[in-house]
């Protein structure tokens, strides 16, 4: 992956999480998502640093122009409308499981980013697979509601892992075993992401981070 | 790095006097553990010593209801005041500002946290907390529920209300409630780097364009005199005072905090080149304070009792998060049981 694709990667999720901002569950994951937006929103930066002016490139491109895998950009639980903790979960579990191994393979190869970045996404991935077991597991509920968001979100898991596909599921897949939850039979693979193709949700959320910083150009903040 | 202007180092005063009187407290706190006469003390003897009561300590009845109100208040306002600057994070105009909004958002529910656990060794639970919160039996700051229209909102936020929040709570570092006092050490600490931060940024805001230097003095018109409201009725009316400072819960009256803050911020915003929106703000040399007009207490009082502009707002978003997570606690709960069981 390039370095524009991880910090696009990592912009958009560190955008999408901090929706969740005095909307979580407890106190304790209010806490929990708005560090692991902040981790991802530092990661974004410095690959973004290493490109350029970071500002210019986060808010002066539009939604073609970015290049993070469609995941991403799909609506989290207050986009939604529905604040559901369960499909922020497993969109997590496949993010952080994604990053870790490339944020692994980038420092072995003397990326200083990623070398950086490695033990956060560790972080991140213990964080989402103890939620996903305990949700999977838990009641009936969370069950269902677990296996739902895991059917909707498993077909933009191919754009996501290209390239590390085998060893992508070599951790997700027990994880999701212990969770009781079953992995979707379903082959469709939407992708076009890292070509500036999007689902129609992109534009709305860079309209949003984008307004006010392109309401007053030039000017310092 | 971006383009910013360097303010990181500037200093705020006053703020930076009051830090120092944090460090004092948490010194005191030190040498009254290592005193320790509880156990063998009575409480009158433990206050009038200036020592610290524990959780295990006996303590009048009123005492620790009256601290429970206050502590569940103040926690409260952490999670409430999460959400007019949660409303900016989203739009934040450079990746920096976004950094930096977020991380104090978080911090506020940090603060949120550390002060639940202090009400919870005075033998209430964290659900009876949420649930008075949630049916309105205990209040909030009434701060909150103003709305932040513009991002220089961010920036007043954080100069004035965390300003006063720290004049606020600098003297509640020192107060006869061991884990409150420790508590607010480690709340006040992070108070003051808010603070700071929400200055710079509207110190940019004020040396920027012609648009953002009217958002500042928007923000500033719109914040000052619910800032100032923010301690209280004037002391004639306050219903909870007199108790609380023989108790050595309260060190000082609302109206010298209120003073003390309107001392700081005049020349604070004089650096900022902004003006104060009070035609008689000016220096009594006979006091050695600046006289001001009072907030309007009446809107105060409506605010309080439920009908400023985002009561309704606040209430109804914290309720619908809560609702809304409680498949997610049951589910935490049922699994947490089938694991201690196996
Ligand atoms: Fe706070
Ligand atoms: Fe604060």
């Amino acid at each position: 992956m390039t370095p524009l694709e991880l910090a696009d990667d990592a912009l958009v999720a560190a955008q999408r999480l901090s929706e969740w901002v005095s909307r979580a569950p407890t106190l304790e994951e209010d806490v929990a998502l708005a560090n692991i937006a902040l981790d991802q929103l530092g990661v974004a930066r410095l690959y973004l640093q290493s490109l350029g002016d970071e500002d210019a490139l986060a808010y002066g491109r539009s939604d073609a122009e970015f290049r993070n895998c469609q995941l991403v950009e799909l609506p989290l639980g207050p986009s939604r409308g529905d604040l559901d903790f369960g499909w922020t979960i497993v969109w997590l579990l496949f993010l952080s499981a994604a990053q870790k191994i490339r944020y692994t393979q980038l420092a072995a190869a003397g990326d200083e980013i990623a070398a950086k970045a490695v033990k956060e996404s560790s972080y991140h991935l213990d964080h989402a697979l103890e939620w996903t077991v305990r949700l999977g597991d838990g009641t009936e509920e969370s069950h269902l509601r677990a296996q739902a968001a895991l059917d909707e979100l498993w077909p933009y898991s191919h754009e996501l892992t290209e390239g590390i596909r085998e060893e992508w599921l070599s951790v997700v897949e027990p994880v999701l075993a212990k969770a009781t939850l079953a992995v979707p039979s379903t082959t469709w693979a939407p992708s076009g992401g890292r070509n500036g193709q999007h689902t129609e949700h992109l534009s709305y959320l860079l309209a949003e981070m984008q307004s006010l910083h392109r309401a007053h150009p030039g000017v310092m903040w | 790095m971006g383009k910013f202007c360097n303010t990181e180092r500037m200093e705020v005063h006053g703020a930076d006097g009051l830090l120092g009187e944090v460090e004092e407290a948490e010194a005191a706190l030190r040498s009254a553990a290592a005193r320790d006469l509880s156990g063998e003390a009575s409480f009158d003897a433990i206050i009038a010593a200036d020592q610290k009561i524990e959780p295990r300590d006996v303590m009048p009845d009123a005492y620790r209801k009256g601290l429970i109100r206050q502590i569940a208040q103040h926690a409260h306002s952490e999670i409430i005041g999460m959400q007019p600057e949660g409303n900016w994070i989203t739009r934040a105009p450079s990746l920096r500002r976004k950094a930096i909004l977020l991380a104090k958002v978080q911090d506020e529910a940090g603060h949120g946290l550390y002060l639940y656990a202090a009400a919870e060794t005075l033998g209430i639970t964290r659900e009876e907390l949420t649930d008075a919160l949630l049916s309105g039996r205990q209040k909030y700051s009434s701060i909150f529920n103003y709305p932040t229209l513009t991002w220089a909102d961010m920036g007043a936020i954080g100069w004035l209300v965390d300003g006063a929040a720290i004049v606020n709570q600098v003297p509640l570092c020192r107060c006869s409630y061991g884990p409150y006092a420790r508590a607010m050490i480690r709340v006040c600490k992070e108070e003051s780097f808010h603070q700071r931060q929400g200055y710079q940024s509207l110190y940019v805001l004020a040396q920027g364009s012609e648009a953002q230097r009217a958002m500042a003095q928007d923000a500033v018109n719109r914040w000052w005199y619910p800032s100032l409201a923010m301690f209280g009725p004037p002391d004639a009316e306050s219903t909870h005072s007199a108790q609380s400072m023989e108790w050595k819960i309260k060190r000082f009256t609302n109206d010298e905090l209120r003073q003390r803050f309107v001392d700081m911020c005049v020349p604070q915003a004089e650096i900022l080149g902004l003006t104060l929106p009070d035609p008689e703000l000016r220096w009594n040399e006979e006091r050695g304070h600046y006289d001001f007009t009072q907030p309007d207490f009446d809107e105060l009082m409506r605010v309080v009792k439920g009908d400023g502009p985002c009561n309704r707002q606040r209430m109804t978003h914290r309720r619908r998060a809560h609702e809304e997570g409680a498949w997610v606690r049951e589910a935490a709960q049922a699994y947490a049981k089938k694991v201690s069981v196996q």
